[in-house]
């Protein structure tokens, strides 16, 4: 076992009335990390925190923390705090009791008290909020107090449950990089949960996609986003072109009626597979010059690149490109060895 | 549009029978309380409640009573009652107020029968050799008919307090640190605080009222304020001057208690505002 | 402690809770078969005590009193009050807290002390010859008695939905081509029909139910609490017992019939309101409370 392993789960199952919302989950995370469970509503992310936080007992596995298993420990023993979706502030408390809450229950002398708060109150940007109310505070406001609140205990490990979901989406940028920024000054492991892939691709170190119960893949967000090793990763990670293709030797599939040097091997002869093609990886070009031909559908404007759909044997490609087609053009694509992604029919 | 001028007319017919029925009686009661029989001046009626103070006492200490053993039964089931599934706590709910809904006058008898020294409870510690009891007619008795009338009245606002408590603010509690102890301490119960200041006026405000469950339950030897007053006006030391002043002075004491109780509720608010 | 045990703990201590409610009333209505008129043992079955309670005039003419009194003072409490509530909603601030104080007082007040107040005020009357030679005490009181307490209680329910209104509803018919009355009757009142209907249920219960305030008021008249408490004054008659039977099961078929409505209402509603499934008896009880909460509040604020 790695020495630097701070949460470890094995065979973690959780079930909701006979529904099995854990599925035999096995997962390592590494400490100091930044590591984010990424999937849609519904696929176990929150579970899993909160079988790590201890709300949630599992009816079969192990909770392993620095080592050891908790899985008997009660959540007010673990060295993990939460940050909740609805941050779950005590309405009755004002701020600076709200982040002092777990120093008066370990009985603090008042004046450690009250340096610890104000200390953790300025690192979170909330420096002259201490009598607030929390209700008199923001959305973003009452989202520091909630992390402070959980980082006062110095846990090892800070879960945070979708924490920016309510915010807007300009707050939530911000929030994105302060987070990130505290992570590595505090120098601890940050366990995140969210269904936002851009989130969770800006902000970790790696990113956990899950569905249905199950982890579908562990990796940093380049390999997450570049090598989805089935469909879901694929449609969930962005937008991607997902073409039935057929694996001719290795480093030479055809899809779309033409064939294409790629990178993958290890295939069966002609074994049926699918393609992963990522739309900003497809190069336009006239249509005599391109590997593939299809014809524009519509043209969208999206900021920094225009969004195109083109048809290409009834399938309808998403492409990103620069320079924009007109609707009903003929254009030619190409794409490089690289940008191809193979994956097998066994992983769907 | 709604707040035109002539629509205020509407409310007109209603004044008229809130100042003829609620502001005068109560006039009334304070002319009686301050007045002879002659009608002439005097505050000989309040003095003599002085020598009721032994009743008075009781009815406070026992209307506490049950109040706090009220409190302390449905602490749980309010708190219990709001963390089940929304289609259970209805059922739960209807079988909470469904006795509400019989009268109490038979459900203190119910209790008058079981209670007996001949009565069921009686027997049934009869089979196993113990008994009988005495325990009709004790201060007990009346206390048991308080809780047992009273108690929906505890657990209900209660129960109301406490679904506003998302289940998150317990979790970051524990996650916090606090055990269950803790958690009741400082989460439950500070903030099911106006819930709690409801229940106590609910049950307390009846219980230090009632003349039936002390006359069913209490025999003779348990006199509370509610049975001098009953006493005054009905009963056979007919004295409407007596009985005005001992009202009076049951409605200061339900005054102050609420005003307590709110201030209690208030401070709460002003905690949350 | 872990979830599991918890939760059984939690089970038990509920059961142990609604057996305190529930027993009693289940040993009442199990002697109500019992043929002696011993309360505690079983001698055999007999359905006697019903048939002598269907038999007895004092207990049918208190019941239909009752059900006079709940209906007729019900149906004036409710126009009274809904009126009240229209009228004081297009009043000042202040003066609307001052109205809605002195509505509180019957709710917050103890009971007894709505009763003597009445009764003394019933008192002074006859004393300047109001009534005749045979006093006012009687119909005419219960009757004042009733709408008295009911009124607030209107006022408290409906008065809330006329708030929550939409003031815009109003303009909109008015825009269409209502003239004020027509907007009232057309638009206002059939959102208002829910709660005015609700208040008058509760008007009903709290009527059948009172016996405090009838108890000072009545003269000689029996209402059924009171004819109900002349009877536990016997001590022995287990013609109560019968009588508890039958309310029992005639209050839980009304609930449960009243639920069943409501479950079909709700399904029809379904699609707008999802979440909220209210039982018009919880309704009726966390009304109450909520008055009586307010009441509380508007009291001593």
């Amino acid at each position: 076992m790695n020495e630097n392993l701070i949460v470890s789960l094995k065979d973690i199952v959780v079930e909701f009335d006979g529904e099995k919302v854990l599925d035999g989950l096995s997962l390592d995370i590494h400490d100091k990390e930044f590591v984010t469970f990424l999937g849609p509503s519904g696929c176990g992310k929150t579970t899993t925190l909160r079988v790590i936080a201890g709300f949630i007992t599992p009816k079969s596995g192990n909770v392993f923390f620095d080592g050891k298993d908790i899985a008997d420990l009660p959540p007010y023993k673990r060295q993990v705090n939460t940050v909740f979706q609805k941050y779950a502030l005590f309405p009755h408390l004002n701020v600076f009791e709200n982040v002092a809450f777990a120093l008066r229950l370990k009985k603090l002398p008042e004046e450690e008290i009250k340096s610890k708060v104000l200390r953790m109150l300025e690192i979170v940007g909330l420096k002259g909020y201490e009598r607030r109310h929390v209700n008199q505070l923001s959305g973003g406001q009452q989202q520091r107090v909630a992390i402070a609140r959980s980082l006062i205990n110095q846990p090892r490990v800070l879960l945070l449950d979708e924490p920016l979901g309510a915010l807007d989406l300009k707050l939530r940028k911000q929030m994105q990089l302060e987070l990130k920024r505290l992570q590595r000054e505090l120098n601890i492991t940050f366990i995140y949960v969210t269904h936002d892939q851009e989130e969770a691709l800006t902000m970790s170190d790696t990113v956990v996609v899950m569905n249905g119960g199950k982890i579908q893949q562990i990796g940093t967000p380049e390999d997450i986003y570049n090598e989805p090793c089935n469909p879901f990763v694929a449609r969930f990670i962005g937008d991607s072109n997902i073409i039935d293709g057929v694996m001719l030797k290795d480093y030479l599939v055809s899809f779309g009626g033409s064939e294409f040097k790629c990178v993958d091997k290890g295939f069966k002869r002609d074994e049926s597979v699918q393609v992963v093609i990522r739309p900003e990886d497809v190069e336009i070009v006239p249509p005599e010059q391109g590997a593939l031909v299809g014809r524009v559908r519509d043209v969208i404007f999206k900021g920094v690149h225009f969004e195109m759909h083109v048809d290409v044997e009834g399938y309808e490609w998403i492409i990103h490109s620069t320079q924009a087609s007109k609707p009903g053009e003929l254009v030619g694509m190409n794409i490089g060895p690289d940008e191809i992604h193979i994956m097998s029919r066994s992983e769907v | 549009m709604l707040r035109s001028k002539t629509s205020r007319w509407a409310a007109a017919p209603y004044l008229v029978w809130m100042g003829v029925f609620i502001v005068v009686p109560l006039v009334i009661v304070i002319y009686y309380a301050m007045t002879n029989a002659d009608g002439t001046f005097t505050l000989d009626n309040l003095a003599q409640i002085g020598r009721y103070s032994s009743v008075f006492a009781r009815s406070l200490i026992l209307a506490a009573e049950a109040t706090v053993i009220c409190l302390i039964l449905a602490f749980p089931v309010g708190y219990t009652l709001s963390r089940l599934r929304a289609n259970k706590q209805h059922i739960m709910l209807m079988l909470v107020m469904l006795p509400m809904w019989m009268n109490f006058l038979l459900r203190t008898y119910a209790w008058m029968t079981l209670l007996e020294n001949n009565g069921l409870i009686n027997r049934l510690f009869g089979l196993f050799g113990v008994g009988p009891f005495h325990m009709i007619n004790t201060a007990g008795a009346v206390v048991l008919g308080m809780v047992y009338n009273y108690l929906p009245y505890m657990i209900l606002p209660l129960y109301t307090a406490m679904t506003k408590i998302d289940d998150s603010i317990v979790e970051a509690a524990q996650d916090l640190g606090c055990n269950t102890g803790k958690i009741l301490l400082r989460i439950l119960i500070p903030l099911s605080g106006p819930g709690i200041a409801t229940g106590i006026t609910m049950v307390f405000v009846p219980s230090v009222s009632t003349f039936i469950i002390s006359r069913m339950l209490g025999g003779g030897s348990n006199l509370l304020i509610g049975d001098l007053i009953e006493l005054q006006f009905l009963g056979n030391s007919y004295n409407l001057n007596l009985g005005s002043a001992m009202s009076l002075v049951l409605m200061v004491i339900v005054l102050v208690l609420m005003s307590f109780t709110s201030s209690f509720d208030e401070s709460e608010m002003e905690g949350v505002m | 402690m872990n979830k599991k045990q918890s939760r059984l703990l939690q089970r038990t201590y509920l059961i142990l809770i609604f057996c305190f409610m529930y027993l009693p009333i289940a040993v009442m209505i199990l002697f109500s078969f019992n043929e002696s008129k011993s309360r505690a043992l079983w001698t055999g079955f007999t359905l006697g005590w019903y048939k002598s309670l269907f038999h007895n005039d004092m207990i049918l003419s208190a019941l239909a009193l009752s059900l006079v009194l709940a209906l007729v003072s019900s149906v004036i409490a409710t126009v009274l009050g809904t009126l009240a509530t229209i009228g004081i909603n297009s009043m000042g601030r202040k003066t609307q807290l001052l109205i809605n104080n002195i509505s509180y007082v019957p709710v917050v007040n103890p009971e007894i002390i709505t009763g003597v107040s009445l009764m003394l005020l019933f008192v002074m009357a006859q004393r300047f010859g109001v009534g005749g030679e045979g006093g006012v005490f009687g119909w005419p009181t219960l009757m004042i008695a009733h709408i008295t307490f009911n009124v607030p209680y209107v006022i408290f329910n409906v008065g809330p939905k006329l708030r929550q209104l939409d003031p815009s509803i109003y303009n909109a018919a008015l825009d269409l081509g209502c003239t004020p009355k027509q907007a009232f009757f057309k638009v206002i009142m059939p959102q208002l029909t829910p709660a005015i209907l609700s208040a008058f249920l509760i008007c009903l219960t709290y009527s059948i139910d009172d016996f405090m305030i009838s108890y000072f008021n009545s003269g000689t008249m029996q209402t059924l609490p009171i004819a109900i408490y002349s009877m536990t004054r016997k001590k022995v008659s287990p013609e109560i017992n019968a009588l508890s039977a039958v309310m029992f099961i005639v209050i839980l078929s009304i609930i449960l019939i009243s639920n069943h409505l409501d479950s079909i209402w709700q399904r029809k509603e379904s699609s707008r309101h999802e979440k909220e499934t209210v039982f018009p008896a919880d309704r009726l009880g966390s009304d109450c409370f909520d008055g009586c909460c307010t009441g509380c509040a508007g009291l001593c604020g």
